[in-house]
């Protein structure tokens, strides 16, 4: 029988799925809007429903530090965090997948400062997305908890052994009280192998992890990860089918809401995916021509199944969620163009920043979007638009 | 039990550990290091049951060139400033996977190294934040050659008063490091861990039962040894034990365990030598005048009378 969803917060049902997945360390820090996660982590952990050491260590750096460190050992390992606590971890997030220590990392992503601000943007996870980090963004709370669970399953297999970072747009999606499927412990364990690290710390086998390498060896050691990150986009599929076939929700790297015959395809990425299906309705029963390309898998990127989705479009607008300073492009639209620079006959690409800082993305929104692309085709676009800004 | 009556194996000259290094030969240290000659020392006396984490520092770059390593037990570098912090997710990890019967039911010590900068200036709160938590298995080893010598001998926090660095230069408006150095023994004690100890190469005894002592006990154990930097200090190369001793009898850097908070003194210095003796070796001291010298003298003797009052004050 099919389960029934129950209404948890978002935040919390990650954490749940951390419990579900057996996870042996939590390594975490405070900060908003991620600390529901960690709170509901200490609970479970202090009421034994979940065995597993929880260092509650003092900062971010120290808790990617330690998870580091935790994960070279063979434990199952996880934290979170947002917003000025991964710009803290920075050093410590370009170092765990050279290392090949898998990881799981719950950002509930939040604007960077300055000027501080604890609301919701991409900024965070944009600062770091060349790091080598397997990443992906959950539309809804069902989403955020089966996703966690398959980020285990991605990064622990043997043939990936890399950390992934799970990305929920912080309040708007990390604090929103949603009905989420919760599985049974059972299931999850049919589904999620135990974390066999065959290359850790192991007093029986010792081996020496985080060598020094020189101009000679520098290049193919960095080339090595970027080999591993480009091939596990075949693993994570393989997975979300796996989940697919035992939990029957079925997830794709991008997904597309009505595309096939629009003529203006908007790409985003993370909740307001959600707002934006709701206004391409609106404007479809208007007799627009637009649909959506939902980005689930950030890195890495999909630039084969992007390509195949967008390429009949006249017009792609793109959506970035990050303030990119002295360029012409976000991120997210960058990659974008370069996936589509060498097709035939591209469709135009804009790019439009909105949702920063925790400002409101509305259906109205995105009907400007549409409306000024366009407009845009006649003229083309040298670079990006902000949504809503005040000038 | 109290951490003091915890037993032992002491190594002694006849019980000196044989067989291979745990640190093998062949790494890149500078002739007359003394730094890795106690990491050697400590590595042997440990036997090869445990599991070491390092800071970037001499110690690492000099014994970790990929493809090869001079580790001889599992060893992990990540970064500079976050030894303590990685060696605790080792630790937790290690115990959590013991728990669950994932690996054999034995302690493992994970034994966290770093120099002197890697613990009192960028290491600090990690080493703080690791301290207070209470890692059971957790052993902090702060290889002091007082200065950022891996970079080219800047000063940091742990640079004695007085000494020429590349960043504390002697001048004509300067005495070198105008600054006296950190007390990092105190500061680790202050988090009220079961085991501090200061140590020195040139009494290699002390120091390798100091580690023994620090795996025996529960509880983070931090040792601050004292690690000559021939070529930091503009020293000759045969003189790093030699100075290991002079230290020790000068009362500049005296040998002392915290045991649960209490004091005992394990070298007592009665008759100690002059400062002057210690310093002249040292190119780094030769600017100083003999004012600077006596200040030096004073300032090391109320450091070794306060010691003295809290071996007295709060006896193990």
């Amino acid at each position: 029988m099919a389960k029934k969803p129950i209404g948890i917060e978002v935040s919390l049902a990650v954490a749940e799925a951390v419990k579900l997945c057996d996870a042996d360390v939590v390594a975490a820090y405070p900060i908003t809007p991620q600390t529901h996660i960690v709170e509901h982590l200490s609970e479970l952990v202090a009421n034994g429903e979940l065995d597993a050491a929880y260092i509650p260590v003092e900062s971010e750096h120290s808790a990617m530090s330690s998870c580091i460190g935790s994960s070279a050992a063979g434990a199952r390992t996880f934290t979170a965090t947002s917003s000025q606590g991964l710009a803290l971890m920075n050093e410590m997030i370009y170092i765990a997948p050279v290392l090949r220590t898998p990881i799981v990392l719950a950002i509930a992503n939040r604007a960077l400062s300055a000027p501080i601000n604890i609301w919701n943007d991409h900024s965070d996870i944009m600062s770091v997305r060349d790091a080598g980090w397997i990443a992906v963004f959950a539309e809804n709370g069902q989403e955020a908890l089966d996703l966690t669970i398959m980020a285990f399953k991605i990064g622990e297999r043997p043939d990936v052994r890399l950390p992934v970072s799970l990305n929920i747009d912080g309040f708007t999606l990390s604090h929103f009280i949603e009905p989420i499927i919760i599985p049974d412990h059972e299931e999850v364990q049919a589904f999620l192998p135990p974390n066999e690290a065959t290359v850790k710390l192991d007093v029986a086998n010792p081996i020496s992890i985080g060598l020094l390498a020189n101009p000679e060896t520098y290049t193919e050691i960095r080339k090595a990860t970027d080999d591993i990150l480009l091939a596990s986009k075949d693993k994570v599929i393989e997975v979300f089918k796996e989940f697919g076939k035992a939990f029957g929700r079925h997830y794709r790297v991008i997904e597309t809401y009505r595309h096939e015959d629009a003529e203006i395809v908007l790409v985003t990425m993370g909740s307001i995916s959600e707002t934006a299906m709701t206004a391409i309705d609106e404007m479809r029963e208007a007799g627009e021509k637009v649909g959506l390309i939902r980005i689930r898998l950030w890195r890495p990127f999909p630039v084969e199944e992007l390509k195949a989705a967008l390429v009949s479009a006249k017009v792609v607008a793109v959506v970035d969620r990050h303030m990119v300073m002295g360029a012409p492009n976000g991120p997210v639209c960058l990659e974008i163009k370069s996936a589509l620079y060498d097709a035939l006959n591209p469709p135009k690409v804009f790019n439009f920043i909105m949702g920063l800082g925790g400002r409101d993305v509305r259906r109205v929104d995105f009907k400007t979007v549409v409306e000024r692309s366009k407009s845009l085709v006649k003229g083309g676009q040298s670079s990006f638009e902000i949504v809503g800004v005040y000038e | 039990m109290r951490s003091a009556d915890v037993p032992y194996e002491k190594v002694t000259a006849k019980t000196f550990p044989k067989g291979l290094d745990t640190l093998a030969s062949g790494h890149r240290a500078c002739q007359g290091c003394g730094e890795v000659l106690a990491l050697r020392l400590l590595l042997k006396s440990l036997g090869s049951e445990f599991i070491a984490v390092s800071a970037t520092g001499c110690m690492e770059v000099c014994t970790s060139t990929f493809p090869q390593s001079s580790w001889r037990v599992p060893w992990l570098h990540v970064a500079f400033e976050n030894a303590a912090a990685v060696a605790s997710g080792v630790e937790s990890a290690l115990h959590v996977l013991r728990k669950k019967g994932k690996i054999p039911n034995k302690r493992i010590p994970v034994v966290a190294v770093a120099g002197d900068g890697g613990t009192a200036d960028i290491g600090l709160q990690a080493l703080s934040g690791a301290l207070e938590r209470g890692h059971r298995d957790f052993i902090y080893v702060c290889l002091d050659n007082e200065a950022y010598m891996n970079t080219g001998i800047q000063r940091s926090s742990a640079t004695p008063f007085g000494a020429n660095t590349t960043t504390s230069p002697s001048g004509t408006h300067s005495k070198g490091q105008h600054t006296w150095k950190k007390n990092m023994p105190a500061i680790a004690a202050a988090h009220g861990v079961p085991y501090v100890a200061t140590a020195s190469p040139a009494f290699h005894l002390d120091l390798m039962n100091k580690i023994r002592r620090a795996a025996a006990i529960e509880g983070p154990a931090y040792l601050h040894v004292y690690a000559p930097c021939p070529t930091g200090w503009r020293m000759k190369p045969e003189l790093a034990v030699e100075c290991s001793r002079l230290v020790v009898n000068s009362r500049i850097f005296p040998l002392y365990e915290v045991i649960d908070g209490h004091y005992v003194i394990n070298r007592k210095v009665d008759n100690p030598i002059p400062v002057a003796d210690y310093l002249k070796q040292q190119g780094r001291f030769r600017h100083l005048k003999p004012e600077d010298v006596e200040l030096i003298q004073a300032r090391v003797n109320l450091e070794y009378e306060n010691l003295v009052k809290l071996a007295g004050t709060f006896p193990v």
